[in-house]
């Protein structure tokens, strides 16, 4: 889907979120997570662990996982799936860049 | 028959190839046209792919010439060249130039693209030169006497191709890159890294995260100005920071322009008799670069002016750096994504990186540097989508080991060594006697090591040592008992600082290429580490990486359990005013802080403050003088004191002035884990010194220092380390002491644990020596002079990066 059109809705500027870091978009449903590696991709994910509700937009990002502040639980920023012995997932948005800007897909959120 | 007359606008690579195609074709058709071949550059068409040779040195002009007057006479085209085309009449079919008007029957836009100039101030200076065309070429190569200093700005292909070009011809050249790394639109930050250190042997200097702030100069360039303040010397300025289509004319003509001339699959713009080819166009949002795609344009549209169908479909791209000696390849998508796994393999001793990246059964891209020479296997691979899941594990070894070679077991590989092979660099130990070491009775590694040297020095070969022990012992081996730093790596965090040092190594992607990193970009329990060793060994050199470091310091606040933060600034030796209590107090309500609480630490906690004030309520206390008591940090947090002499009836000394000197003099340091002092003003410690770090207990003679005191998880009394008479020493000792754990210890090691490791003993020997001691100090001192800063007074000042990127709440409400 063309990012002009639809349900996609600007973010803001790739360049304005770290490399290997984050930024958070805030919604009627509490907040989420953008992510960008350290090649340029970007994800989104809702910013609260399902272990205690840690930020995970104040992780360390590594390849394409998150590891969470609070308790260092790893999500695979794909699926949103916790890595190893923990079980837990959390709800991914699709997002996409288009001339140095991020949209994210949220639906009704946005 | 009358023949219809084409006008092409400019003679690149692009409009070359494909008048080759349109006339050479020898059929009836390619007698149909008139040409007229317009060039903005006095000259006609060359290879302007070879300038980086001629640059060096390596070819002359005349030998990259693609098309000569006589070929031009043969295929009966007039040549106006250096003849600008200012503008195109759609309505009346001509074009423009200083000749005057030139009617056509079909037209060709091949612009080409013009290089970006940065717009800083004296970008407009003689000296200050763009790299696109022989004048260019020419004026880099006037500059380029030995000795002149060149400064390229952009680290990307063009940049690093005019920058050896320069360098070879004698220049002193300097590259200044935006970016982390070189080149980083086709090489991930490991390429990069060897790239660099490459470039960088051959005397081109490498300045990355580098921004222009402007170039100096009165009547030419003399130098350029960084933003981060570093200036550079420049008789000559090389901007290579990017291109952009030329569209300028398709513009004017009001064509259907994106970033490019708009062309459909016949390469026809949106005026039907008007086509357009090369770098100047946009075909399904996409630019290109690169010749490739370019060639193919050139014979579509061929084919589209002699009537027939065609249709142009890009194809994808590898690329390579023309820098004699330099080897590099990068191909098809090499970004990390949904359901993407890599393959990485390192060869530290070769400086060979070589990282394939897969999705499913398909091979997606393919980044090499150092060893290339499957690259083209590995491209045609990625173009034909085919499936590897059969080649998979011995994909990255190259079509050798495809069709059929031994599986890559690394024990076969080493087994099958002879005696004679050297396994240790360094040390000249090969593998036999190693052998004969296991054999004689050295079971472990560092026996291996004492016996034979084998693995002392640079320590690279660890891995292959235990092959040839596991190869002797059989069953009986067991690895290295301090288990590796995590998953990424064999090494153990002291192989690891080891190496750092002993092979100078300066940057994350540095350590984990000459390391051997088994994952590309580590993972979040090494890159903290590596953050830290890197820190502490570099002071001067290494730049701090934000984004390896836990939250706490990332954010420099104690993220709190509902994702608040607290704050606790500064208080010296535990000593305050009214006006700082008057600013703490301030701040309370001014940020509607839920908890104010006196810690353990003689200090005061604000708890609960929102992320997005910690800016505001950090640039109000340094306003008030405060500064972060890193009560977050693996670095100094406090030092407590007692009252002392001052007041009390048995004070021995001024343990309070000590004590707040002390923090004065560590606060701002990192350190492996976090550093609490304690200074009590006699032996009845009321500063609980005895269970610090370090602590110091004033006795009428002098100074009782102590080391090595727990009181968390663990609780045990600190050890003497030395007494001194006079609180000057106290200082240099205990400064110095500090240097020896920020050198030595491993990462989240607390003081109390690193002395079990290493003996207390050694520990005084080191601080004992005259000479050791003050050049610990030294080290200290100067790493003081890049980190003994207030980080909020650079972090405030950018309250943005601390709110979210976008809030959405307040439009849905609309
Ligand atoms: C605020 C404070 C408690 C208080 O209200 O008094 C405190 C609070 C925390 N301590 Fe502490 N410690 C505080 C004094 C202490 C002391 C007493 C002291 O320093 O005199 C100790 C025992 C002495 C020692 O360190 O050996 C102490 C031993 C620990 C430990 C165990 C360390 C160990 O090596 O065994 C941890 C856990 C850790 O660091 O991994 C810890 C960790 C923590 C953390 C950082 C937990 C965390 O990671 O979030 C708490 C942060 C709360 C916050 O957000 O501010 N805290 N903590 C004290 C801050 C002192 C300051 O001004 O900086
Ligand atoms: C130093 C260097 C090294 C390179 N190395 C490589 C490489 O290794 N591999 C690779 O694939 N690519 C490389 N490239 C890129 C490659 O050269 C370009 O992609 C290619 O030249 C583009 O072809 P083009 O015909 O679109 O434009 P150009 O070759 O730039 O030709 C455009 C021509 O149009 C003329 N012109 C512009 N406006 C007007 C006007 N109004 N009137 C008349 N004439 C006009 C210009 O003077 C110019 O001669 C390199 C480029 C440079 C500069
Ligand atoms: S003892 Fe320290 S770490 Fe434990 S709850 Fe109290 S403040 Fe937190
Ligand atoms: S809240 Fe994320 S790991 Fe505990």
């Amino acid at each position: 889907m063309n990012a002009m059109t639809g349900t996609w809705t600007l973010v803001g500027p790739l360049a304005d979120i770290p490399r290997q870091g984050a930024r958070v978009v805030k919604t009627r449903n509490g907040c989420i997570a953008v992510f960008r590696t350290a090649e340029d991709e970007v994800f989104a994910l809702n910013d609260s662990c399902p272990h205690k509700g840690g930020p995970l937009s104040e992780g360390i990002v590594h390849g394409t996982s998150v590891t969470c502040p609070l308790h260092a639980w790893v999500f695979d920023l794909n699926s949103g799936t916790a890595q190893g012995a923990d079980v837990g997932q959390v709800p991914t948005w699709p997002a996409r860049v288009e001339g140095g800007q991020v949209y994210l897909d949220i639906g009704q959120l946005g | 028959m009358t023949k219809k007359k084409l006008v092409v606008i400019g003679a690149g690579m692009a409009s070359g190839r494909m008048l080759e195609h349109l006339l050479e074709g020898g059929g009836p058709e390619s007698k149909n046209w008139d040409v007229t071949l317009f060039n903005g550059e006095p000259r006609g068409n060359y290879n302007r792919l070879m300038l980086s040779p001629v640059l060096s040195g390596e070819k002359t002009y005349e030998q990259i010439v693609t098309h000569d007057d006589d070929w031009y006479e043969a295929q009966g085209i007039a040549c106006r060249f250096g003849e600008q085309i200012t503008q195109i009449d759609r309505e009346r079919q001509v074009v423009v130039s200083k000749g005057g008007e030139t009617p056509y029957d079909a037209l060709v836009i091949a612009t080409g693209s013009a290089p970006f100039i940065i717009p800083v101030q004296g970008k407009d200076l003689p000296g200050v030169c763009t790299y696109r065309d022989l004048e260019d070429t020419n004026a880099m190569i006037a500059a380029s006497r030995p000795g002149a200093k060149a400064v390229v700005i952009g680290g990307g292909l063009l940049g690093l191709e005019a920058a050896a070009g320069m360098a070879a011809r004698g220049a002193e050249v300097t590259v200044i890159h935006l970016m982390g790394h070189l080149m980083e639109r086709q090489l991930d930050p490991s390429a990069g890294y060897l790239l660099q250190k490459d470039l960088e042997r051959r005397g081109i200097r490498v300045h990355c995260k580098g921004a222009t702030k402007a170039i100096l100069g009165k009547d030419r360039v003399e130098a350029v100005l960084l933003d981060d303040g570093t200036v550079y010397d420049a008789d000559l300025v090389c901007m290579a920071v990017g291109i952009r289509p030329e569209v300028r004319l398709a513009n004017d003509a009001h064509l259907e322009v994106g970033r490019g001339i708009v062309v459909n699959d016949q390469m026809q713009t949106s005026d039907l008799a008007i086509y357009a080819l090369g770098e100047c166009v946009e075909h399904e949002k996409q630019l290109f670069g690169l010749v490739a795609p370019l060639y193919d344009q050139a014979k579509i549209l061929a084919e589209t002016l002699n009537g027939n169908t065609a249709a142009f479909q890009p194809v994808q791209t590898a690329t390579k750096l023309k820098v004699t000696g330099v080897d590099l390849f990068s191909a098809g998508d090499f970004a990390e994504g949904p359901g993407r796994e890599d393959i990485v393999f390192r060869d530290p001793g070769r400086g060979v990186y070589k990282r394939l990246i897969l999705e499913g059964d398909r091979l997606l891209g393919a980044v090499m540097y150092g060893d290339t020479a499957d690259g083209s296997w590995f491209f045609d691979l990625i173009k034909q989508g085919k499936d590897v899941s059969d080649i998979r594990d011995t994909l990255i070894f190259g079509p050798a080991f495809a069709a059929g070679g031994a599986a890559a077991n690394p024990l076969a590989a080493v087994a099958a060594l002879p005696p004679e092979a050297e396994i240790c660099g360094c040390n000249g130990v090969c593998k036999g006697k190693i052998i004969q070491a296991v054999e004689g009775g050295a079971t472990t590694l560092d026996a291996v090591r004492a016996t034979t040297k084998a693995s002392s020095s640079c320590g690279t070969c660890t891995g292959l040592v235990e092959k040839v022990m596991a190869l002797t012992l059989g069953d009986s081996f067991t690895a290295n008992a301090n288990p590796p730093m995590c998953k990424c790596t064999d090494h153990t965090h002291e192989d690891v600082r080891r190496m750092i040092k002993a092979q100078g190594l300066k940057s994350i992607p540095a350590v984990m290429q000459e390391l051997g990193w088994k994952t590309v970009g580590g993972c979040a329990s090494c890159r903290p580490a590596l953050n830290y060793y890197l820190l502490a060994d570099w002071p001067l050199e290494y730049r701090d990486d934000r984004q390896s470091r836990f939250v706490n310091e990332r954010n420099h606040a104690n993220i709190q359990k509902d994702g608040t933060y607290s704050v606790v600034p500064r208080m010296w030796g535990g000593v305050t005013t009214p006006a700082e209590l008057r600013a703490i107090a301030d701040a309370a309500d001014k940020y509607n802080v839920p908890m104010v609480k006196v810690t353990g630490g003689q200090r005061i906690d604000l708890l609960g403050v929102k992320k997005e004030d910690l800016p505001a309520i950090w640039s109000d206390f340094n306003e008030a003088g405060m500064v972060s008591g890193h009560a977050y940090a693996k670095g100094l947090r406090t030092v407590k004191t007692c009252v002392g002499e001052q007041f009390c009836r048995f004070g021995t000394q001024d343990s309070t002035g000590l004590g707040i000197k002390l923090e004065k003099l560590l606060w701002g340091s990192w350190t492996p884990a976090k550093v609490k002092l304690g200074v009590s003003g006699c032996p009845r410690n009321c500063a609980e010194a005895t269970c610090k770090d370090v602590g110091v207990v004033c006795v009428d003679s002098g100074y009782q220092i102590s080391v090595a005191g727990a009181a968390g998880m663990d609780v045990k009394e600190t050890e003497l380390l030395c007494t001194v008479p006079t609180e000057e020493e106290a200082l240099e000792v205990i400064a110095a002491f500090a240097q020896l754990y920020r050198e030595n210890a491993r990462y989240l090691h607390r003081i109390y644990k690193w002395v079990a490791k290493v003996g207390l003993d050694w520990c005084k020997d080191q601080i004992a020596d005259r000479a050791t001691r003050k050049a610990l100090y030294d080290r200290f001192m100067i790493s003081q002079s890049v980190y003994q800063t207030d980080p909020w007074a650079e972090l405030a000042e950018r309250p943005a990066d601390w709110a979210p990127i976008k809030t959405l709440t307040l439009e849905a409400a609309e």
